[in-house]
């Protein structure tokens, strides 16, 4: 199965390059943008998990456990088969 | 232990952290301490008196800051010393591994310039009650400096009311008048936090660096010994009444 995290800024919680960013648009014509946020994507594999529910789980716990802090970031996943 | 014995301080060395050889140092200038090189692999600490994580960059700062190393084999027994009411100093990436590691509140982002920032800050010390800052008086102020990336610290506001009235708010930027002002927190800290502890304040982290500024006669001058000596007293205290 293959997996993408998706990890973001905790909603509430200032996005310094989100923020520059924001602030830089207008500067190129693009009139209107606003919560620029900027996050990463991490992809994996992940082999044996046994039913979606499972990989799901697992997954979620990767998440909490280290590849997100829940903390400062929020996170979601997609797991398609592959 | 005998009164003779010196008073030993683990030193935590996690692959990429820079500043271990000089918060080695600057535990052994006080006299009767005697610092102990702890390795991320290592099992155990050693019996130790007291822990200093140093700063740099554990793992390149990779995912994280603290992340990875905040599952470090040392991690756990650090864990348990501290679920004990042991002594544990986190300095900058050190302040990182604690807060990844739940042992500190609160979160580390990066500045809010996204520059790295290195410069002498002005510290004022908020509470003299832990035993980082028991030789210091409340409303001290000490120039030491700051070297990092993600030293914005952010924490939920129901956590930093709780943290206000349980003195958790150790230090805090403010300007050499010991005042807190615009331009005087350079890396966008809520509430201007520049360290923290936890509830029962055997754990603390701070961003600034105090083991560089632990001689007088050296550029960096002295004023971060207060940290160390606090501990240091506290340990020994501890000791006289075991």
């Amino acid at each position: 199965m293959n997996v993408r995290v998706f990890v973001t800024p905790k909603q509430g919680i200032l996005d310094p390059q989100g923020a520059a960013v924001e602030r830089s648009l207008p500067n190129l014509g693009f009139q209107g943008v606003s919560g620029v946020r900027i996050g990463k994507i991490i992809d994996l594999s992940i082999e044996g998990a046994g039913s979606a529910e499972a990989a799901r789980a697992q997954v979620d716990e990767m998440c909490r456990k280290l590849l997100a802090n829940p903390i400062i970031e929020d996170y979601t996943f997609e797991i398609t088969e592959g | 232990m005998t009164a003779a014995s010196p008073l030993r301080i683990g030193v935590v060395i996690f692959p990429g952290v820079n500043t271990d050889g000089d918060t080695h140092h600057a535990l052994e200038t006080f006299p009767g301490v005697s610092a102990e090189c702890l390795w991320h692999k290592d099992p155990d600490l050693k019996d130790v008196d007291g822990i200093v994580i140093p700063g740099g960059f554990s793992y390149g700062d990779y995912l994280r800051c603290g992340a990875i190393a905040r599952f470090s084999p040392i991690m756990q027994p650090i864990i348990d010393f501290a679920a004990e009411g042991g002594l544990v100093m986190g300095i900058c990436n050190g302040f990182q591994v604690l807060v990844e590691a739940g042992l500190l509140p609160g979160g580390l982002i990066r500045n809010v310039g996204l520059k790295f920032v290195c410069r002498y800050v002005n510290l004022r010390v908020e509470t003299a009650d832990t035993p980082f800052t028991s030789r210091c008086d409340e409303g001290d102020v000490l120039r030491i400096v700051i070297k990092h990336n993600e030293g914005n610290y952010t924490v939920a506001p129901e956590t930093l009311a709780r943290m206000r009235d349980n003195g958790q708010i150790v230090v805090r930027y403010v300007n050499a008048a010991g005042e807190r002002a615009e331009g005087a927190n350079p890396t966008g800290s809520l509430d201007d936090i520049a360290g923290v502890c936890n509830e029962t304040h055997n754990v603390f982290g701070l961003m600034p660096h105090p083991e560089n500024s632990v001689e007088s006669g050296l550029a960096g001058g002295a004023d971060g010994r207060v940290f160390f000596q606090s501990m240091i007293d506290t340990l020994r205290s501890a000791e006289v009444r075991a």
